[in-house]
């Protein structure tokens, strides 16, 4: 840090002479941590719709008619293990290795689209049945609060795949770096956020 | 073309949805359409459509954004104001067995346009602009953030006001006042597209107003020059951190609870319905737990203002800099404290009601405290009656009274006789136009010579001070009156002639701030035309004391040539006192961010997304929301989206102004 009126040492310092160049992408961590933080805030709004309207099944079907808890057991299982596998493609990405990166990419975004699968075939279940997300409040907030995380995750799936391209076609720069950490932060939060819904939805619904 | 065809074209937009059988709305529509007309040719004509695209709807300089929101509010405050005097002109005429000149249908599409486009097209488009054009160069930084984000954020704005101008004059606006409550607002009570226009032109507004909210904290935590710690920020810095909190905090809320609305809207869901095991209430809790933190958001800015304004014209330093601070601190987290005073009716019980009713009270503490400052700052200070000073102490004045009759409707039992009524009408705009509007005015005359170049011409100036003064008190106090004596709000008619006489007097208070209105056009005008006469070279034409006012005016597109380093509060001050001199060489490129097009695009798609989503035209709907994502996703392969500017650019730029500050003298 140099002076500009430098004839003097006690000179006072009223700026920098060298260029003061705030890092590249030196904000996006903060930045995508509020984001996350404000998203944080929707599912907050949605679980407290659910904890108002989730017991008014209004004579239709209540969580235990409607719930198979071994295949949201495996459902969660397939979740969990992708944001383990996603923690490999960043040990990975850290060691510079671009292959294994993209493969255990690969493997998360197989993880990730089993998960949806599962849901899908959950929810076109539950709808068969008769439980739509007309037929009660508690179906409307139920179907509303796992179809918003499982779009996150669609979404999360779309970023994943274009991370994956552009990885391949620019390598592990440094740009592509910050992405697949903001991509890590996303995804590991759609993880936390499971384990509210797997706790609060499904095991608590089945207490009641 | 057969039935269905159309249906799936133009799904419910059919020939009728021109509102074609109201006079007003048609001639209001003539003229929109030519003086559009006419702008658009004025542009061809000069040629300007290069220079607009190229210097201004796809810039991703910070002062450029701020300018354009400064733009859109003044539009928008327009029509917003079309609204309330066409409200107040009703409201005068229509008794004694008179319908006046509205009739139901359009009168309550006008109260419920003129609620939403005054907080989220007029105030929170000024709010964010000034924010945008001021923090960054109060804090001696060369842009926000993410200035890409930032030019995006701005045009999902305009698109949100876009869709509401569009409702205007294709189809119709909502009817349900501002917050749209359920199940008025639901689908059974409100088939037409207005609470469908309501809510995406929200939604597309709101998109925009979080991802700023973001960029501005992150640029005032990460941004700072070096040498600037928190404590010492500019205020005005300090309480735009605040806001941004706000928003970040709690537009998300919004966001999901229209969504919710929308679902019951479009899909049949029951959240909000009165069967099906919906919950009505539920819809009012969340909405205000976004809508009290909003007023705050609106507020806090214009609280640094007023701070900047005072100690700006007193010469001295703020009174009571860390206690202010602690006091924007504070109102941010008690904002969220208080949502239920919004509907002590609602029948929560004594015991909820008197937490909320005393939280409410406790806010006029850190208020009053901020009143105490400013005015401590003024004791024994050299005041300069310009004309920020004066708005400030109009304000100072009128907004005193507005918080003293909120902390009134405080007290539950109190809100029972005063809720809904023209009482808490008179409060809410006794704050917001006696704190947020003087406040942006104080404002827009304060930063326009450092926008600009030049000040602001004072007669004109004046001239609407005190038509907005006199006017606001003609056009508010008769309606505490008519609240004290029972009259509620939103009403189209009246049976007691008794009352006309006070809505006659608020009617002429209304015309007064139409003429306000009016000379701070012709005062913009005026100002533009005699720029060489009121032109300001040396970049501080009132004597400031913050960052912003060291560089030039306007400033350079890196704002400035080195990073200044804070030694103290009111860095400029102490720059100034201590003998600063401006460096003449040794500059350095400057590394800037590229301006790009796509901001415009993905709004543009988002408002096709919003319209075909309003009238059910879902193979545009689904068209546009593709080509959103593409776009977006396109946007990433983009990797170089910068620049530097070179050193002799910046010599060159740097020696002008050493010309001009030479030939001051």
């Amino acid at each position: 840090m140099a002076s500009s009126a430098t004839t003097a040492g006690a000179e006072p310092v009223f700026h920098l002479e060298e260029e003061h160049a705030h890092a590249e992408g030196g904000s996006t961590m903060l930045g995508f941590w509020l984001y996350l933080m404000s998203d944080c805030l929707i599912f907050a709004m949605l679980f407290a719709a659910y904890g108002v309207l989730g017991g008014n099944y209004t004579a239709g079907p209540a969580p235990k008619d409607l719930f198979d808890l071994d295949l949201v057991a495996l459902n969660t299982a397939m979740l969990l293990f992708s944001s383990i596998t996603y923690g490999f493609a960043m040990l990975t990405m850290d060691k510079g290795r671009v292959a294994a990166t993209q493969a255990w990419l690969a493997v998360t975004g197989l993880f990730g689209l089993a998960f949806l699968s599962i849901e899908l075939y959950e929810f076109s279940h539950m709808i068969h049945e008769g439980a739509t997300p007309q037929r009660s409040a508690f179906l409307s907030s139920f179907f509303t609060l796992v179809g918003t995380h499982g779009l996150h995750v669609t979404f999360g799936l779309v970023w994943l795949v274009t991370l994956m391209t552009q990885v391949a076609r620019f390598g592990l720069v440094e740009a592509n770096r910050r992405r697949l950490m903001c991509l890590s932060m996303f995804w590991h939060f759609l993880d936390v956020v499971w384990i509210g819904v797997f706790t609060f939805v499904y095991l608590m619904g089945m207490l009641r | 073309m057969p039935d269905s065809l159309t249906k799936f074209i133009f799904g419910r937009l059919t020939w009728d949805s021109l509102p074609l059988h109201e006079p007003i709305v048609v001639a209001t529509f003539a003229a929109v359409a030519l003086g559009g007309i006419a702008l658009l040719c004025v542009i061809t004509y000069f040629k300007l459509w290069t220079y607009l695209w190229r210097e201004w709807f796809t810039s991703v300089d910070h002062k450029k954004i701020g300018i354009m929101y400064m733009v859109l509010g003044l539009v928008m405050l327009l029509r917003g104001f079309s609204d309330a005097i066409m409200m107040r002109l009703q409201q005068a005429i229509a008794f004694n067995g008179s319908e006046g000149y509205l009739n139901s249908h359009h009168y309550d599409q006008i109260f419920t346009a003129h609620g939403v486009i005054m907080i989220f097209f007029v105030a929170m488009p000024f709010v964010t602009g000034l924010m945008n054009f001021v923090v960054p160069l109060q804090i001696g930084a060369r842009d926000v953030s993410f200035p890409f984000l930032n030019n995006f954020s701005f045009w999902m704005t305009v698109g949100g006001a876009i869709l509401v101008m569009a409702s205007l004059f294709v189809g119709e606006f909502a009817r349900t006042g501002w917050l749209a409550y359920p199940p008025l607002s639901g689908i059974g009570y409100s088939p037409d597209v207005g609470v469908d226009y309501y809510i995406w032109a929200l939604q597309v507004a709101g998109v925009g107003t979080t991802l700023s909210g973001i960029n501005l904290i992150c640029t005032i935590i990460k941004m700072r020059a070096p040498g600037m710690t928190l404590m010492r920020m500019p205020v005005f810095t300090w309480t735009s951190l605040c806001t941004n909190v706000l928003i970040v905090a709690s537009f998300p809320v919004l966001t999901a609870v229209l969504s919710l609305l929308a679902l019951d809207r479009y899909v049949g869901t029951n959240f909000f319905t009165n069967d099906f095991g919906g919950n009505p209430m539920m819809y009012v809790n969340l909405i205000w737990i976004w809508g009290h933190p909003e007023v705050y958001i609106l507020i806090l800015p214009l609280f640094g203002v007023f701070s900047e304004v005072t100690s700006t014209f007193s010469g001295k330093r703020l009174f009571g800099y860390t206690s202010m601070v602690y006091a924007t601190v504070v109102i941010t987290i008690l904002s969220y404290l208080v949502w239920l005073h919004h509907f002590f009716t609602m029948g929560s019980g004594a015991s909820v009601n008197s937490f909320f009713g005393i939280t409410t009270m406790i806010i006029s503490i850190p208020t009053g405290a901020k009143i105490f400052n400013w005015l401590f700052t003024m004791y024994r200070g050299r005041i300069r009656f310009e004309l920020p000073m004066m708005w400030t102490m109009a304000f100072m004045l009128t907004f005193t009274v507005g918080g003293m009759t909120g902390v009134l409707l405080a007290v539950p039992p109190a809100d029972f006789v005063l809720h809904n009524s023209l009482f808490l009408i008179a409060h809410f705009h006794n704050v917001i136009i006696g704190g947020v509007l003087f406040g942006l005015f104080a404002g827009i005359a304060y930063w326009w010579p450092k926008a600009f170049g030049f000040k602001l011409d004072p007669f004109w100036g004046k001239v609407s001070f005190w038509c907005w003064v006199v006017g606001f008190w003609f056009a508010f106090m008769p309606l505490y009156v008519l609240g004290l004596m029972g009259v509620t709000r939103r009403m189209r008619v009246f049976d007691d002639p008794s009352l006309q006489i006070w809505f006659v007097i608020a009617a002429f208070g209304a015309v007064l701030i139409a003429i306000g209105i009016a000379a701070f056009l012709i005062q913009i005008y005026v100002s533009i035309r005699n720029r060489e006469a009121l032109t300001d070279p040396t970049g501080d034409p009132w004597d400031g004391r913050t960052l912003e006012w060291s560089t030039s005016s306007p400033p350079p597109a890196y704002n400035f040539a080195f990073t200044p380093v804070v030694r103290d509060n009111d860095a400029w001050w102490d720059m100034k006192k201590a003998g600063y001199v401006r460096p003449l060489s040794g500059f350095k490129p400057i590394h800037m961010p590229s301006n790009t097009g796509t901001g415009v695009i993905l709004a543009a798609f988002s408002v096709a997304l919003g319209f075909g989503l309003i009238w059910y035209i879902w193979w545009l709907a689904a068209l546009s929301f593709v080509c959103l994502i593409a776009t977006a996703i396109g946007h990433t392969f983009n990797y170089h989206r910068d620049f530097h500017i070179p050193a002799a650019e910046v010599t060159q730029t740097e020696e002008a102004r050493t010309t001009l500050l030479a030939a001051q003298g």
